[in-house]
């Protein structure tokens, strides 16, 4: 007898559902033990509704089809020395900053789900788990391999992974991960799948691509396109997440609301480098970070949780701070990375007069009152030859790992102070928000590594600043830090398109 | 609940504890309204440090290139330690001050408003 076709819903049932069993001599809490500490009430695993049908083998397919594809545009791309066709050398250092502290994020993402997809008891969790697992490692691959033409060519590139581990502003994204994977798998789920992958995803993805497609960039663009499906997959499972355990038990909605609350401050705190690589690194401005947020959190955000509210969850508990913060993150964070440029693996400059106005119509509220005249300071200051670096290492945030460059929102001219004393210890942070996480689990963010405080231990390569900076972090200093302007990044560009740098244009006319 | 964790009882080891940082205590110094400066800045100093040195070296070292520095009239800052007001002595140490590990000074100089009044 000839064997009968399977139809889809048949072939998606035994591909994922049926490679479950039942667990005949060993207990059922032995072999899932990450499933209830949480506090989390599961009653029903069959209630769960895999949020796409999408079996293996298909997977396999489809992946592999757009691989072919990707890898045919890199190679295109390179050929046709695409490096030189960007708007300008300055918009590279967005790609660094991507390569050095988005791109480690999805290896990350990949062990976190690898970690989940193992230990929920319910199949058809798991299952989504491992495809998003795999996902996540193709994206890193395929971020690294776009990104691999440029560092022929660009300083800052050459130790992503390395200085994700070691580099102080590296800390951030790292921290963020570490803080996702090291809790419950609950937890990782609405940090990561729902807080993350569908709340805040868009400010991420939606800037990195538009701004790579306004400035020439095709090799990040494709590998932007060719990972949306795939991210579309994920935002279905986040939201799938949330349902699933807001419909479970009434017990877990101030759970899942305290997570709710967590993750969104620490993905806005996160998302503060995408604000200032919109607002700053983009020579062809796409939209401001400003903008960005509104059609992405204000808008899309608002209607989500306005969807939520009949399961009880409300808007993130700073979600009004956050609102506030889009007149001054991206200029703070700016601020930050041109005061600490010289301990940086990728450069920064002061924006030209063009540049400084179109800021100023952007943020008519904050830009011309608050900044513009720092920076217009930090500019004569470089044109007299005397760059702005800070001399002294910063204070950081406890929690978040920034420096301590936030404000008030109700006073942005002051600092931000936030202090807490656990087991007779004090614990500074930079906000409400860090303060909240850290005085909710204190015994897990007494451990965090703070670049500042492991440098003055002695931990990262003895007291010498210098050489903590080129051996621990190994950054090529002169090359890879400094202003953009001298660097020879700037000096290759000009070199390739027959420009005069700054300095030479203004020998000529003396 | 000290944190979530499967372990019972779980406590972390604190990476920053005073010990770690071979006789020396991290103080924070910021000055406020003076936002060139992006974040306050941390030192690791013993605590035996005086006032006096604080005053001489570190902030210098860490603010004088701005061009309020040099206008400052030092009888008439005010101080904060962890937020409250405190009248520092010259000669008193950091640890007879109160100044314990990761404590935050900040100093408030009213009358100078930054570069162009934008309190940077």
């Amino acid at each position: 007898m000839a064997a009968r076709k399977l139809n889809l819903k048949e072939r998606y049932s035994l591909l994922t559902r049926d490679l479950d069993w039942e667990y005949s001599y060993r207990d059922k809490k032995e072999i899932f033990p990450y499933e209830e500490f949480e506090g989390i009430k599961i009653t029903d695993w069959s209630k769960w509704e895999d949020p796409f049908r999408l079996t293996m083998d298909a997977y396999w397919k489809y992946q592999a089809e757009k691989e072919k594809k990707l890898y045919a545009i890199f190679d295109a791309f390179a050929q046709n020395n695409g490096q030189q066709n960007v708007t300008d050398a300055r918009y590279i250092n967005a790609i660094k900053v991507f390569l050095t502290g988005v791109s480690p994020l999805e290896y990350q993402a990949y062990s976190g789900y690898a970690h989940v997809g193992r230990q929920f008891s319910g199949v058809g969790a798991r299952t989504a788990c491992q495809m998003q697992s795999i996902d996540e490692l193709r994206h890193v691959q395929t971020q690294v391999h776009a990104m691999s033409h440029y560092n022929k060519f660009f300083d800052g590139f050459q130790d992503f992974p390395h200085m994700h581990d070691r580099v102080w502003y590296l800390s951030v994204p790292k921290s963020f991960f570490d803080d996702a994977r090291s809790a419950g798998p609950f937890e990782f789920m609405v940090a990561i799948s729902f807080s993350f992958e569908y709340v805040l995803t868009n400010l991420l993805f939606v800037p990195f691509m538009s701004g790579a497609a306004y400035n020439g960039d095709m090799a990040t663009v494709t590998f932007g396109f060719s990972a949306q499906s795939d991210e579309a997959r994920h935002m279905t499972l986040g939201l799938e997440v949330i349902k699933f355990l807001l419909e479970q038990h009434p017990d877990n909605v101030p759970i899942v609301q305290r997570w709710i609350d967590k993750w969104f401050w620490r993905g806005t705190r996160l998302l503060a480098i995408v604000a200032m690589m919109m607002d700053y690194m983009l020579p062809n401005r796409v939209m401001s970070w400003k903008e960005a947020w509104e059609v992405y959190f204000e808008e899309a955000g608002g209607a989500l949780f306005k969807d939520l509210a009949r399961y009880g969850i409300e808007m993130p508990k700073y979600a009004a701070t956050a609102i506030a913060e889009k007149e001054h993150i991206s200029h703070q964070v700016w601020s930050i990375f041109y005061n600490y440029t010289h301990a940086a693996a990728f450069h920064t400059w002061m924006p030209d007069e063009k540049e400084m106005d179109w800021l100023s119509e952007k943020y008519p509220n904050s830009f011309d009152k608050h900044y513009r005249k720092r920076f217009e300071h930090w500019r004569e200051m470089e044109r007299a030859g005397e760059r702005f670096y800070n001399p002294t290492l910063p204070m950081l945030c406890n929690t978040c790992q920034i420096p301590m460059g936030f404000t008030e929102m109700d006073d942005p001219t002051l600092t931000a102070y936030r202090q807490s004393v656990h087991k007779g210890e004090r614990y500074n942070f930079c906000s409400d928000g860090c303060k909240d996480i850290f005085d909710h689990e204190p015994e897990k963010y007494v451990q965090s590594w703070l670049p500042v405080h492991q440098i003055y231990q002695g931990n990262c390569g003895g007291a010498d600043i210098e050489k903590v900076l080129s051996e621990y972090y190994r950054i090529n200093m002169g090359k890879d830090n400094m202003d953009f302007h001298g660097s020879p990044d700037e000096a290759r560009w000009n070199e390739w398109h027959n420009l005069q740098s700054a300095e030479e244009r203004l020998k000529k006319a003396g | 609940m000290a944190v979530a964790a499967i372990t019972p009882d779980y406590t972390g080891e604190r990476l920053d504890r005073v010990e770690n940082f071979h006789g020396n205590i991290v103080v924070y110094v910021g000055w406020d309204r003076h936002l060139m400066f992006c974040s306050p800045v941390a030192f690791a100093t013993p605590p035996d440090t005086t006032f006096g040195k604080v005053l001489d070296e570190l902030i210098p070292g860490a603010f004088a290139q701005h061009p309020d520095f040099e206008k400052i009239d030092w009888d008439q800052v005010s101080w904060l330690l962890n937020g409250e007001a405190f009248t520092p002595d010259r000669a008193a140490t950091l640890e007879t001050l109160g100044v314990d590990h990761k404590s935050i000074i900040r100093l408030q100089t009213p009358g100078l408003e930054g570069i162009g009044g934008s309190h940077s």
